[in-house]
Formats: C-alpha cells, structure tokens, sequence
C-alpha cells in the first residue's frame, strides 16, 4: 500500500491545508492569547495564568456558565421530545408527507438572525402578537427569567425540525416485521412503542442529542440578536460574553480566556457523548 | 376517529413551524400605522413601502450580493476541497484513516467564539479584514468537515469496481476521479452544496466581527445591526427577513430530497 500513501496526499493535502488555516492554527492562537494581557494601546505582555484565576473570581463568567448550561439542557430535553413526537406522527402521515417535510423545513432553513428578529416581534410587549392571543401584558423580554426561557421556546421552534427528521430517518430503518411480530403477540401500541421503536431508535436519539448539545452549547446569534444577553445578564451565555469582552471592552487577552472556556466545555461535553456513544455500541 | 387525531396533529405541527414566518411576512406588508395595534391581524392596506424603502435608502442590495458571493464561494472551495478529500478517504484507503475521519467529526464540534479572536487578527494582520475573501476562506474552513464526512459517505455509496475498471482502461487517480467518480457523486455534492451554502448564507458571529461596512457585510448582519435611531423599524426589518430568508427557504423546499439526504447522511449511517 506504500502507493496509496503517495496517491492519496495530493487529494488531502488542500483540504488539510484550509483546515490548519481556519481551524487548527486559531486554536493553538488562541491558548496562546490566553495567556497575555492584550487591551488596547499597551503592548501584549505574557501573564501566565492570571486571566484563568480571574476567570475562577468572575461571578459574570459563572453566571454566564449557568445560562448556557440550563439552555442547552432545557432546549434539549424539549427538543428531543417534541421531535419524538413530530417524527411518530409523520411517519404515518402517508401521502402528506413531503408537504409536511416542506413545512418543517422552515425554521431549520431561516437564519438564526431572522427567527430571533421575527421572535422579539412576537413577544414585544405592547404590539406583539402573542400578548394579543393569550390575552397577556408579559414583557417577555424584559424580564430576566421570563427572557431566558423566551429565549429558549425560539430555539425549540427553530431546532426540533433538525431533530425530527433524524430520527425519521432512524424510525424508517426499523424492520415493519417486529411491529407485525408484536401485534401478533398481542402488544399493545404503548407497548410495541416502549419495547421496539425506543430501543432500536436509541442511537439515532443519541445522535440527535449529541449535535443538538455542541450547537446549542455554543449559542450565539439567537440569544444575542433577540436580547442581547439582557436583562441585567439573565440570557448572557459564554459566547455572548466572551464576545462583548473581544470586541465591545477589545480585552483579546481576557476575552480569548473565555473562548477557551467554551471550548474546554464543548470538548467536555464531546468526550461524555463519544463514551456513551461508545458503551451504546458494545 | 385516530385518523382525525393525526390529522389534527399534523396541522398542528405544520401551523406552528410556518406561523412565525407567514406572522413576518404580514408585518413586512402592513403600513406603518397598523404595526402599532392589534387587531386587525391581517393587513387592511396591504403596502410594498417597507421593501422599497430597504431597498432604496438602505444598501440592503449590496448585502443580499455580500451574502451570495460570500455563500456560493465558500460552497464552491467547500466542495472541490470535501470531495477531493472524501473520495481519497473512500476510495484510496490512506493510512490512518479512521483517525482522520474521527478527526475530522472533532473539528465540527468547534464552538465558533473559540477562533474568533485569533482569526480577527490573523485577517487584520493579513490586510483581509472586511473583504469577501476572508469569509469564503472562514466558512468554507468551517463547512470542511462536514463537506469532508459526507462527500466520504457519498463516495463510499460507489461501487469500488467502477473505479477499478476506470484505473485499469488506463485513467489516473485524478482522471477517474474527474471522469468516474464525480459524475456518479452528484447527488452527494448536491446535498453537500445545499448544507454548505445553507450555514454560510445563515452565518453571523464570523460576518459580524470580520466586516465593518457594506464592503463585505451580510445580510444576517445588517438585519441584526437595523438602523434605528428613534423607534425600531419593525416593518423594514420584516421585509428584511423576508427577503433573506426566500433564497435557503426555497432552496430547501426545491430540493427537499437532496436537503434530507444530506443531514441524515452520516448522522443515521454512521
């Protein structure tokens, strides 16, 4: 195979090239710019470790931290059950189906900017649409729990369709022949559906789960857009602060100390994913 | 009787994912004066006014351009680089390929914030700070690892003995390559395509701190940072939206199949 080697590297190489530009050097960059002082109009100076201790002080950062952490599992969780739920039902939707399909795809198709636009729309206070219906005068937005949660009931909307139609996919991948098996021996519906649909659909939900935490770990335009991170810092998550301190205080030191936070916490929660994955699979 | 109950359901979901939208494109048709009250909710003058005026005093046309040059040439690099790639990972058994491949998946969890600062200054330092180029380069970076899964599982959908039969009439790796595998791979550079121009039309944290004027701002951008110095512009900012989201919107409906193919490609198989 000593060919092959030599063959395959002109193929790989321009697709490894990119990859070290965008991705790999920023990395290793940004560790780097971590670890100095970098504010404007004063010379970069290494700091070791300081921006990491005042990164354990900061009640801002824990803050932040706790926001996404409960957004990520409350939009989840929520996610995983309503695209249950959607891809049980259009799963028998027979000759409707691609109109159902088409339907769906929209909030997973319109960029995150405009379903938070179009969502601040809805919850304005005064002329809003939805205070109009429920026959309400929440300021939705204007208050740090009520904005939170708004925050996440946008991202439901936008995301379960991703979730819906993997584990469509997952639910056309199992035989019809167990549910005839099962109704011969009598199983009731709730039954063929604890028994077969959920075991044999477990690793595409886990699959679902998996790209639904990374994207929502990392949340940023949909919270930024829709409140900013307000009120008082009650929707501000790891991105949106570490992105106010790189580019609203231009602290690059601070700010990419942050950023390293967040990749620390996306590879955490990668590396628990691939163990359950793995255990899943044996 | 459970015939109606799916029904209803099926109602039910269809409303709630296009009544956001359909409640938008209302907002972006009604005057001004109607925007402050509730009811009606339908429109009694339906206006154009909110679309020529974004069109007209705001550069909104230059970012609907920003943002299709930015998309189509990230998704251009995306797909020559992911499928050369690709078909070397299925077809030319390199070694280490399951480490590559599982290196691969890695870097697509990459939270974007993580790479922002370092490449602001990179693409300051480098004279491409609010140019095109250094978003086509950033989103196509980004895009390469799933252009790079899913070209491989598309690649792998091909028969080896069609590439076989092309090496042994006498083609190169690349020829067959070119003249073999490509043609045979098209719906797969279909469906990567549509994801890749779908993220980078959609993409704002990289378009927000990487451009500073309508040079190379996106559209995502200039909804986001709206001018208003008084009151919000709600109905501008509706027509906005629609107007930037009618292009994916019909691109995922039109190719409906390809879209699904792509995001369940890998995620289900693999």
């Amino acid at each position: 195979m000593k060919a092959a080697r030599f063959e395959s590297a002109p193929f790989l190489a321009p697709a490894a090239a990119l990859l070290a530009v965008v991705t790999a050097v920023p990395m290793a960059y940004v560790v780097w710019l971590s670890l100095e002082v970098r504010t404007p109009f004063r010379a970069p100076a290494f700091v070791g470790l300081d921006n990491y201790l005042r990164l354990a002080s900061d009640g801002r950062f824990w803050n932040a931290l706790w926001n996404t952490a409960y957004f990520t599992a409350a939009s989840v969780a929520l996610e995983l059950v309503l695209g249950l739920a959607v891809a049980l039902a259009v799963a028998r939707a027979g000759r409707t189906r691609a109109l159902v399909y088409g339907a769906i795809l929209v909030p997973w198709a319109i960029p995150t900017v405009v379903s938070a636009r179009m969502w601040e729309w809805m919850y304005n206070p005064e002329t809003g649409v939805l205070n109009y219906l429920l026959g309400a005068r929440v300021n939705w937005l204007g208050d740090p729990t009520w904005a939170l949660h708004a925050a996440i009931a946008m991202d439901v909307w936008k995301s379960t369709p991703f979730v819906a139609l993997l584990l469509l996919a997952g639910l056309q991948g199992i035989p019809r022949d167990l549910y005839r098996a099962a109704a011969t021996d009598g199983a009731s519906a709730w039954t063929a559906f604890v028994r077969v649909t959920l075991p044999l659909l477990m690793p595409v939900i886990l699959v679902a789960a998996v790209f639904r935490t990374i994207d929502a770990l990392r949340v940023f335009d949909a919270v930024y857009v829709l409140t900013g991170g307000g009120p008082a810092n009650g929707t501000e998550t790891l991105s949106i602060y570490a992105y106010k301190v790189l580019f609203q205080t231009l602290d690059f030191g601070y700010g990419s100390a942050l950023a390293v936070a967040m990749l620390a916490v996306a590879a955490a929660a990668t590396l628990a994913y691939a163990r359950l994955l793995r255990e899943g699979a044996a | 009787m459970r015939r109606l109950g799916l029904w209803a359901g099926l109602a039910a979901v269809m409303a709630w994912s296009l009544a956001p939208f359909v409640w938008q494109l209302l907002t972006s048709l009604k005057p001004v004066a109607e925007l402050e009250a509730l009811p009606p909710l339908l429109p009694g003058s339906p206006t154009l006014e909110h679309y020529r005026a974004i069109l007209a005093g705001e550069p909104f046309g230059w970012l609907m351009l920003n943002s299709l040059v930015a998309a189509a040439g990230a998704t251009a690099l995306a797909l020559v680089l992911g499928s050369l790639a690709g078909f070397a990972l299925a077809k030319l058994r390199p070694p280490g390929r399951a480490a590559t491949l599982a290196a691969v998946v890695t870097l697509s969890m990459l939270p974007p914030i993580a790479t922002v600062s370092p490449l602001f200054l990179m693409v300051s330092a480098t004279g491409l700070h609010d140019t095109l180029i250094a978003l086509v380069l950033v989103y196509a970076g980004f895009a390469l690892p799933l252009a790079v899964w899913l070209m491989t599982q598309f690649f792998r959908g091909v028969p080896d003995e069609l590439y076989i039969a092309a090496r042994v009439d006498g083609c190169s790796a690349l020829g067959a390559f070119v003249r073999v595998m490509l043609p045979l791979a098209t719906p797969g550079l279909v469906a990567t395509g549509l994801l890749v121009f779908i993220f980078a039309w959609n993409e704002f944290l990289f378009a927000l701190s990487l451009t500073a004027s309508t040079a190379a701002r996106t559209v995502p951008v200039g909804i986001a940072l709206f001018p208003g110095l008084h009151e919000v512009p709600w109905g501008e900012i509706a027509a906005g939206s629609v107007l930037a989201t009618a292009p994916v919107v019909l691109l995922a409906i039109a190719f409906q199949r390809r879209v699904l193919d792509g995001l369940t490609a890998g995620a289900v198989k693999g």
